[in-house]
């Protein structure tokens, strides 16, 4: 494990056993969270973001199963490998909160609709640090005025459903950072608030996570969101990383055409008025049989005779930039000739 | 919810659909209902039970070796006797029983019956009744006497005799007729009650539904049974039996429509605004059509799968209050009648075969609630 | 929270109002009156119809009068004295004989209920929990079991096992020597020996409809994100179960105690005739045959009465349980 790394992820595979049939959710994803850095993993609802994120703190539904390696370097400096933990065992609950924390997507689900907003909170402090009742519930305070909240004495013994959206977001943050988490996974913080709310919250969370010094994973759908927020974007589709990268090579440089849809399909507000957002054309294939060759095959334009029969192997290009297509096979070598 | 809306696969990527999905976005909402009913196999088997069971009331008379009025005048309490293909003098492919004999036990002063193990008597097939009582009409059209088994010499009581020697195997057979019908009759009124009530309540909405509605929470005050108990005692006792199951019937119905009543108002209330009846309206579709056309087809399989599920408590209620001698009465033969016989512990313990139409009102409750509740989920179609 | 209950009983009025009329009607339904019950017993036992004296007491009575006069002169007795008419079979006002029987309609349905809750929480949570096991299937099936028996015929196998395997009848509230006496400790006791019959036989019916309603409800709010974002929090599965998805689960369940004490009490009728207790029902139901009606009546209008307050009840709970009822 690389020492600058507090997560590596190799070949993880996730496949969902359901009367239907077996769906292949995430098929051999690896990326590295390097300690105290952001990523990004983007891709369409379905691509198998969210489900691998949900991997990394065993959170998968019991007709889920699991393969590949997910090492967790922990405070003592021992490496874990988390695939290999129980599901509900008491390790992987150990690191649940305390090491690895959740920010979910629905703010109005995710929260018990019978319980106040600090007997939530608290819970955990209680449970798992020792403290008396008086002193989580003054954490508490604490995190919500942290996050933004105001008149926090106030409102912290109120309900969820007495909160806005935006602020429910913000108690889900204070809820995650509750117990000082080293790593923080962010899975569309933003998608179910206006956009208005959006750029707060976003910017809430950058501000935590350089005044923490966590270390993030950010799963987005929306390529825009991740521009100004990590430094590494990893592309995700059907359950495969297409490309990855540092942030501003993809968006300069982007080489997926997969990618590069993805890109052109960020409305402009330089563009002319009646000018047509470009789309990628087609839907996403079902997980249940996924092709045996590049996922992205039956809507790319660029496609190949090889594309459906082969995966493309990773083409490394600049020092961190990788992308997954049979384009630019070959251009490895040939930068190498010339460099040389 | 029915109709929903399915967006049509783009025509450049069908080919990429997966072979069950392009099932799934092609077949009829009735279609979609059977292919998750058939995954129910509890379901799809009470299915089959409850099938030959209504099979078995339809050919009743024909099953049954005896009317249900045919006395066996010397046999009273008699034990279910075992068919056998076996006994110390070898095997018969044809099944046989055995004869009883009679004892009378003189500290109890009661009939003990004993099976004489040497002599066999063998089951005949489509042999003709034993006496006039045993004629009946099959659909009420053709006249006959020939019975699927019976014997030649004396009597078969598969099921034992009660206390005036009928055969209660063939009782439970007519006692079929009357108690898988009610339910079916009761529920078919609270249907249309319920139809006619809860749609006008949703659709019309204002004072009638507000009358509807106290209606209905008034006769839902009531606790059912006691209710049944007071509207059973107006029956008049000197009708007759036909008028009795009448009447039986519609009080079941009576309470019976109320929760079909609210289901139906609160689709009708919840559809009516959807967009497709909306667009149906602003076509010029006339009202009475858009009920018929629109409406009811989307809320139907709700409701035919909450009718399984209320059937249960029709026979439930039918089988109590002819317990308790308020319903149907002899000499109509029910299940419920039937159990009136054993209505003390003194009877059960020298006669417990007289609980046998219990069973099958269990076995027929118990189909129901599992075909019920397989149809309730197949109603959804599109949830998981 | 004071408003809403005065709001609620001010609400149940109207439809006490229906439900009393509707109560006198139904025993009006049946033709005659109980002095034809009264003639015919006489006939049978060969006593001389003493047509005068059937004169006297119609006009005793007021059975001469018009029907909605003798329903006002019943409610006036009722409002204003707590006087529920005059029983013509027993011979006696219709107050001293109902408010015990009521009394033991209510604890075998309470007692019923009770059982019927410690029964199926726990087997609800586990059918949940372990969904699709063995023991899922076993009590699911066993729970359909006890929907689809009769209560009565639980009621006479029960009878039926005890009197033959474990040589004791059962049946009856109490033993004979406190039959008649009046209400003391050792008659409490006694009762308490023999309640549990009719609770076991009430109970199970209800039981197998509550482990169902509990069993989908959590099954619910097991799926749900906010279990999953718990789950996050590194907090373990049966502290998780029992925290959140039960007490949401609970809600639903709690609401279901309005139509379950009515349920409860419906079926103790039946069941109490089978088991002979001294209860509301077969009271009733003599009453009902022999055309006894103020006595009829009263039990009809005083078990809806019931009903209501089990609905009333429920919808109270409900708000303590649901903050989001409470702050509307």
């Amino acid at each position: 494990m690389n020492p600058k790394n507090i997560l590596e992820v190799r070949d993880l595979v996730v496949k969902f056993k359901l009367s239907e049939g077996i769906v292949h959710a995430v098929n051999g994803v690896s990326y590295d969270v390097p300690e105290g850095k952001s990523i990004g993993i983007v891709g369409e609802s379905g691509c198998g973001k969210t489900v691998s994120s949900y991997a990394l703190n065993r959170l998968l539904p019991p007709y889920a199963t699991l393969s590949g390696q997910i090492l967790f370097r922990q405070q003592d400096g021992n490496i874990i490998d988390i695939a290999k933990l129980k599901p509900e065992g008491r390790e992987i609950r150990a690191i649940r909160g305390r090491d690895i924390a959740m920010i979910f997507q629905e703010p109005m689900t995710s929260l018990s609709p019978v319980h106040t907003i600090c007997n939530q909170i608290s819970e955990a402090l209680i449970l798992f640090q020792g403290m008396t009742k008086k002193q989580a519930r003054n954490r508490t305070i604490e995190l919500l005025k942290l996050v933004g909240i105001p008149q926090a004495e106030r409102r912290v013994d109120e309900y969820p459903f007495q909160f806005s959206g935006g602020m429910r977001q913000r108690a889900m943050i204070a809820m995650a950072l509750a117990r000082n988490p080293r790593v923080l996974i962010a899975d569309e913080p933003t998608t179910a608030l206006d956009v208005t709310l959006q750029a707060q919250v976003l910017s809430l969370i950058q501000d935590l996570q350089n005044r923490f010094n966590l270390s993030m994973i950010l799963i987005t759908h929306a390529l825009g969101v991740v521009a100004h927020m990590v430094e590494t974007v990893n592309i995700m589709y059907l359950g495969r990383i297409v490309e990855t990268g540092p942030t501003m090579e993809i968006f300069e440089e982007p080489l997926h055409p997969y990618t590069q849809g993805l890109l052109q399909s960020i409305p402009k507000l330089t563009g002319r008025l009646g000018e047509r957002v470009s789309s990628i054309p087609g839907s996403v294939p079902s997980a249940y049989d996924i092709p045996k060759g590049c996922p992205f095959e039956a809507r790319c334009k660029h496609r190949m005779e090889i594309c459906r029969e082969e995966m493309p192997k990773p083409v490394t290009v600049g020092s961190e930039h990788t992308v997954y297509c049979h384009l630019y096979t070959g251009r490895e070598a040939a930068r190498d000739a010339a460099n040389a | 919810m029915a109709r929903k809306k399915i967006p049509a696969p783009a025509a450049d990527t069908a080919e990429a659909l997966s072979t069950t999905e392009e099932k799934i976005f092609y077949a009829s909402q009735w279609r979609l209902m059977w292919w998750k009913f058939r995954k129910h196999k509890v379901a799809v088997i009470a299915g089959f039970v409850i099938a030959l069971m209504y099979l078995g009331a339809i050919f009743a008379p024909f099953i049954a070796p005896y009317g249900p009025t045919h006395r066996d005048r010397g046999n009273i309490y008699v034990p279910p006797q075992k068919i056998r293909f076996w006994d110390e003098n070898g095997f018969s492919l044809r099944p046989f029983i055995h004869p009883l004999k009679v004892t009378t036990d003189w500290e109890t002063f009661q009939k003990v019956y004993t099976e004489d193990t040497s002599r066999r008597i063998y089951i005949r097939f489509f042999v003709r009744g034993k006496s006039n009582d045993d004629q009946y009409k099959l659909f009420g059209l053709f006249k006959s006497n020939i019975h699927l088994f019976g014997v030649d010499e004396g009597y078969i009581h598969l099921f034992g005799t009660d206390d005036l020697g009928r055969d209660v195997f063939s009782r439970v057979m007519y006692g079929g007729q009357i108690s898988m019908s009610i339910g079916l009759a009761g529920v078919f009124l609270s249907l249309i009650l319920g139809l006619i009530l809860g749609g006008i309540s949703g659709y019309y909405g204002g004072v009638v539904d507000n009358i509807i509605q106290r209606l209905i929470e008034v006769i839902r005050s009531f606790p059912q049974i006691p209710l049944w108990m007071a509207l059973s005692a107006a029956i008049p006792p000197d009708i007759s039996p036909k008028l009795v199951y009448f009447g039986i019937t519609i009080i079941l119905s009576f309470i019976g429509w109320t929760a079909l009543g609210r289901q139906i108002r609160s689709k009708v209330l919840a559809l009516k605004n959807e967009d497709f009846i909306v667009a149906a309206r602003l076509a010029g579709t006339s009202e009475p059509k858009i009920i018929l056309t629109h409406l009811i087809p989307s809320f139907m399989s709700h409701v035919i799968a909450s009718l399984t599920l209320s059937i249960p408590s029709m026979i439930l209620a039918e089988t109590s209050l002819s317990f308790l001698g308020i319903g149907l009465r002899a000499p109509v033969v029910s299940w419920g009648v039937m159990l009136q016989q054993a209505q003390n512990v003194h009877t059960i313990s020298m006669a417990p075969w007289l609980l046998i139409p219990g069973v099958f009102v269990i076995i027929y409750v118990l189909a129901f609630n599992f075909l019920g509740d397989g149809l309730r989920d197949a109603a959804d179609p599109y949830g998981n | 929270m004071l408003r809403y209950i005065v709001k609620r009983i001010v609400q149940m009025i109207p439809i006490l109002f229906m439900i009393s009329i509707i109560s006198f009607i139904i025993i009006q339904l049946p033709p005659g009156s109980y002095l034809n019950t009264l003639i015919a017993q006489m006939r049978a036992t060969g006593d001389e119809v003493d047509m005068e004296m059937i004169e006297a007491l119609r006009i005793r009575y007021s059975l001469d009068k018009p029907m909605h006069i003798q329903y006002f002169n019943w409610m006036k007795g009722i409002i204003t004295r707590g006087d529920f008419g005059f029983s013509f079979e027993w011979n006696r006002p219709v107050s001293h004989l109902i408010w015990e029987r009521l009394g033991l309609s209510v604890a075998v349905s309470v007692s019923a209920m009770l059982f019927s809750w410690i029964i199926a929480f726990p087997i609800a949570i586990y059918s949940a929990v372990r969904k699709h096991t063995l023991g899922d299937y076993f009590f699911t099936f066993v729970g359909f079991l006890g929907l689809s028996t009769p209560n009565f015929m639980l009621a006479l196998i029960l009878m039926f096992i005890s009197s033959k395997y474990f040589g004791f009848t059962v049946g009856g509230l109490f033993s004979p020597e406190y039959m008649m006496a009046p209400w003391s400790w050792a008659r409490f006791v006694d009762m308490l020996t023999h309640i549990w019959i009719p609770m076991i036989v009430v109970g199970t019916a209800g039981t197998a409809g509550l482990i169902r309603v509990l069993r989908n409800n959590l099954l619910d709010e097991l799926g749900k994100p906010y279990v999953v974002a718990a789950r996050s929090k590194g907090i373990s599965t049966v502290r998780l179960v029992f925290k959140y998805p039960v007490r949401l689960a609970l809600i639903p369940f709690i609401s279901t105690v309005g139509w379950q004490l009515p349920n409860m009490v419906s079926g103790e009728a039946v069941t109490a005739t089978v088991l002979s207790l001294p209860t509301a029902g077969p009271l009733m139901l003599a009453a009902l045959r022999s055309q006894d009606m103020y006595l009829a009546g009263s039990f009809l209008l005083l078990l809806a009465l019931l009903t209501m307050i089990g609905t009333l009840i429920s919808d109270l709970l409900l708000v303590l349980v649901d903050p989001r009822i409470r702050y509307e």
